[in-house]
């Protein structure tokens, strides 16, 4: 593939749009389609055939994620300028959709009409105040269609890469970029690159981490299934700039979807000589493989994960060696998440600088947040670092249903922690998270109101790492166990002031003494909500418990509203 | 001594050792490829028994110890039969919040079958999920491999009562 090959790809399929008058794009996420998406599309095609010469000019294009998953199924439709009547292209969306309006979009479509009563307004905040880089297709671009992709600007970035840069280059551009890990570390991407780069061995590998385990996360989800070839993009222009020539993508085996979309990616790669041998006629070489992962939380744990992938339990090492010396097969490894791989791509087209000009001082470009839980606008988000916890929950978000009121915002997952409403001011950024008792992690928030009980919500992130300990140390094993038994004591009022200390205890011993990340963190949701909500605990100790959480269920429905209606 | 370089015949002739075989040829019969192998094992099987178990061990040369070790290790592979319908749901902390507790509790009091168990007539089984990535759907179940999401009791039950009947 030479870069005129590629622009010219990219010309000939947007002159195939251009001879379109409308485009129907249908979201073809897990979440619309578990809403019957698949069923709209046939239903669409049918009826534009159905029409004959007139239904010829409209395309019904299968596109990924477009964020607001709480109205999905979504539909937009692309109008084109009408110069006579002095109107610019014009985009609608349209929500809720099912089957039964197939046919009514299709017929408006074509006679250039909108259904106003299907709209779903775009100058919401919700819209308007994202800044999208990892996401910039989806919902635009078909995820199952290289040539999409490539006319989308997609492939430039690599080809640019091999073509007029060299590894080192890149390398400093990532650096100057000042992208740190997406996966919730934090640690600085240019500085992992130049580790891996900088030591000599006959074979180095890539890892893409796509073992989105959080509970509460679905943005590298969002991304597989809607931008594949983001992915391997980011891959391979990874591959040449830390000199290797092999890469893995270790994928939850929970998300189909992403998987077939991955493999399909793979395969039109290769066919079109973006992967493989001699790219761009240079000496380089480069393959991606899949390898599934088969449920465990601890995998995303990068020596866990390069246990995973050589076929064996999924157990930590300690570090040092790491994996940047000594990783997947004993070989130099790099290994990076799905988000940042998904931001290379923009970095090596745009160059480090336009990253850098986005965010705060430490924490650079943007981020994608899965919104869930009690909030209006359920979905995804890509935001600019620095923003504060109050806009993305009540301006992009929209707020708390049924008027309840905001209690808290997990983030982090099982290895964060609970940020209460007098610290919604605050930047979400790397460092301020910290500093509140929480981490970035991978981008899950899960916000609750009133009707959750903090303590029952550190039962719930503790049985979790309970379970998901893979027991090879034993501060992990024994201690998640042990605080397991005293929260539940907790959320079953029989605990006294000793256990409460006791549980403290803990938490400092497994936090201090734990192998891998997962036993360090896992007392994080129990510290910060002992930090900011001690009075549930104090609570619960005398024999009563706010919230309803830890309140058998029949009770709860009386007074807190009922979840099952909200959208 | 030199080790035959014999492969293993199949423990049976059942059509889908075929498939088994394919993945690990796929692979090189590398013992890398033992999460794979096992992944193809249970979709082809349903689950995984002692005598597949000593099959992917012979057939990719590990020992039959590491195999059950990796089996036992991750969630998804099951050593036990799962029922005619499986009905998964999430626990993830967006369902949690939005009531996969009380769906479950209400399974247990309507169906009497706790997370792991199957009904006494095979028909369905219970597991639950640590998060599907559907958290915008919450609480989500999976039926039979097709995704619901903003699951009510009532959604459940003539789910579950359709199975239960066929």
């Amino acid at each position: 593939m030479t870069p005129e090959e590629l622009e010219q790809i990219a010309v000939d399929q947007q002159e195939a749009e251009n001879q379109l008058d409308h485009r129907i794009n249908v979201c073809m996420a897990a979440s619309c389609m578990s809403r019957h998406s698949e069923q709209i599309v046939k239903d669409m095609q049918a009826k534009l055939k159905d029409m004959g010469e007139k239904g010829e000019k409209t395309q019904v294009r299968c596109v990924g994620c477009m964020g607001l998953c709480s109205a999905g199924p979504l539909v937009e439709v692309d109008h084109p300028a009408d110069e006579a009547a002095g109107k610019g292209p014009e985009k609608v969306m349209y929500r809720d959709i099912s089957p039964e309006h197939a046919e009514s979009i299709v017929n408006a479509t074509v006679d250039g009409r909108t259904l106003p009563d299907l709209v779903q307004p775009t100058d919401i905040p919700y819209f308007t105040r994202q800044k999208r880089i990892v996401t910039e297709n989806s919902g635009y671009i078909d995820p199952e269609c290289i040539e999409d992709y490539i006319a989308a600007g997609g492939y430039s970035g690599l080809v640019s890469a091999l073509t007029e840069m060299s590894p080192d280059d890149v390398i400093h551009e990532v650096t100057v970029s000042g992208l740190r890990g997406r996966g919730g570390g934090g640690f600085p991407t240019g500085l992992k690159w130049s580790t891996v780069a900088r030591t000599d061995a006959d074979q180095k590998y890539v890892v893409c981490n796509a073992d989105e385990g959080d509970p509460g996360a679905f943005m590298d989800r969002a991304v597989l299934e809607s931008d594949p070839h983001r992915i391997i993009e980011g891959m391979t222009i990874a591959g040449y700039a830390v000199g290797a020539s092999k890469a893995y993508i270790y994928v939850r085996a929970e998300y189909p979807l992403a998987i077939k979309r991955l493999k399909r990616a793979i395969s039109q790669a290769n066919k079109f000589g973006l992967l493989g041998t001699n790219l761009c006629d240079t000496p380089f070489n480069f393959d991606i493989e899949l390898r599934l992962g088969a449920g465990a939380f601890v995998c995303g744990e990068e020596t866990a994960l390069i246990a995973s992938i050589e076929g064996k339990r999924g157990t930590p090492r300690p570090r040092p060696p790491f994996p940047a010396s000594y990783g997947l097969f004993g070989k130099p490894t790099l290994i990076n998440n799905v988000e940042t791989m998904a931001t290379i791509p923009w970095i090596t087209r745009y160059g480090g600088e336009a990253l850098a000009a986005i965010g705060t001082e430490k924490s650079k470009g943007t981020k994608v947040f899965a919104l869930a839980g009690k909030i209006n606008c359920n979905g995804l988000i890509e935001v600019p670092m620095g923003i504060s916890l109050r806009e993305i929950i009540y301006e992009i978000g929209d707020g708390i249903p049924d008027g309840a009121t905001f209690k808290a915002v997990q983030t982090g997952g099982p290895s964060g922690g609970c940020v209460p409403a007098d610290k919604l001011d605050m930047p979400v950024d790397y460092e301020s998270l910290q500093e509140a008792g929480t981490i970035m992690g991978s981008g899950g928030m899960v916000i609750m109101d009133e009707t959750s009980s903090m303590v029952d919500v550190a039962r719930f992130f503790m049985e979790f790492c309970k379970d998901e300990s893979c027991g090879k140390c034993v501060p992990c094993r024994v201690g998640t166990a042990q605080m397991l038994d005293l929260l539940e004591k907790m959320c079953a009022k029989s605990a006294t002031q000793k256990d409460l200390d006791l549980l403290k205890e803990l938490c400092d011993v497994t936090k201090a003494c734990s192998l891998c990340g997962l036993g360090q963190t896992a007392p994080n949701p129990v510290l910060s909500t002992l930090h900011y909500f001690e009075n549930e605990y104090m609570d619960s100790l005398q024999g009563e418990v706010t919230g309803v959480g830890a309140v058998p269920a029949t009770e709860t429905k009386a007074g807190a509203p009922d979840p099952t209606h909200e959208k | 001594m030199i080790a035959s370089l014999k492969k293993p015949e199949a423990p049976s002739d059942d059509k889908r050792w075929k498939i088994v075989q394919a993945t690990m040829r796929r692979n090189g019969y590398s013992r890398n490829a033992l999460i794979e192998t096992l992944h193809t094992v249970q979709n082809s099987f349903g689950y995984l028994d002692e005598e597949s178990l000593r099959y992917v061990a012979a057939s990719l040369r590990v020992p039959l110890s590491a195999v059950y070790g990796v089996a036992t290790f991750y969630h998804l592979f099951t050593l036990k039969p799962q029922g005619e319908h499986t009905c998964v749901v999430c626990t993830g902390t967006a369902c949690y919040i939005k009531g996969t507790p009380e769906l479950l509790q209400h399974i247990e009091t309507r169906y009497g079958i706790k997370d792991g168990d199957t009904t006494a007539d095979g028909k369905v089984s219970l597991l639950t999920a640590r998060c599907i990535g559907a958290c915008s759907m919450a609480p989500a179940v999976v039926f039979d491999g097709e995704m619901e999401g903003n699951v009510t009791e009532e959604q459940l039950d003539t789910e579950v009562d359709g199975w239960l009947k066929s």
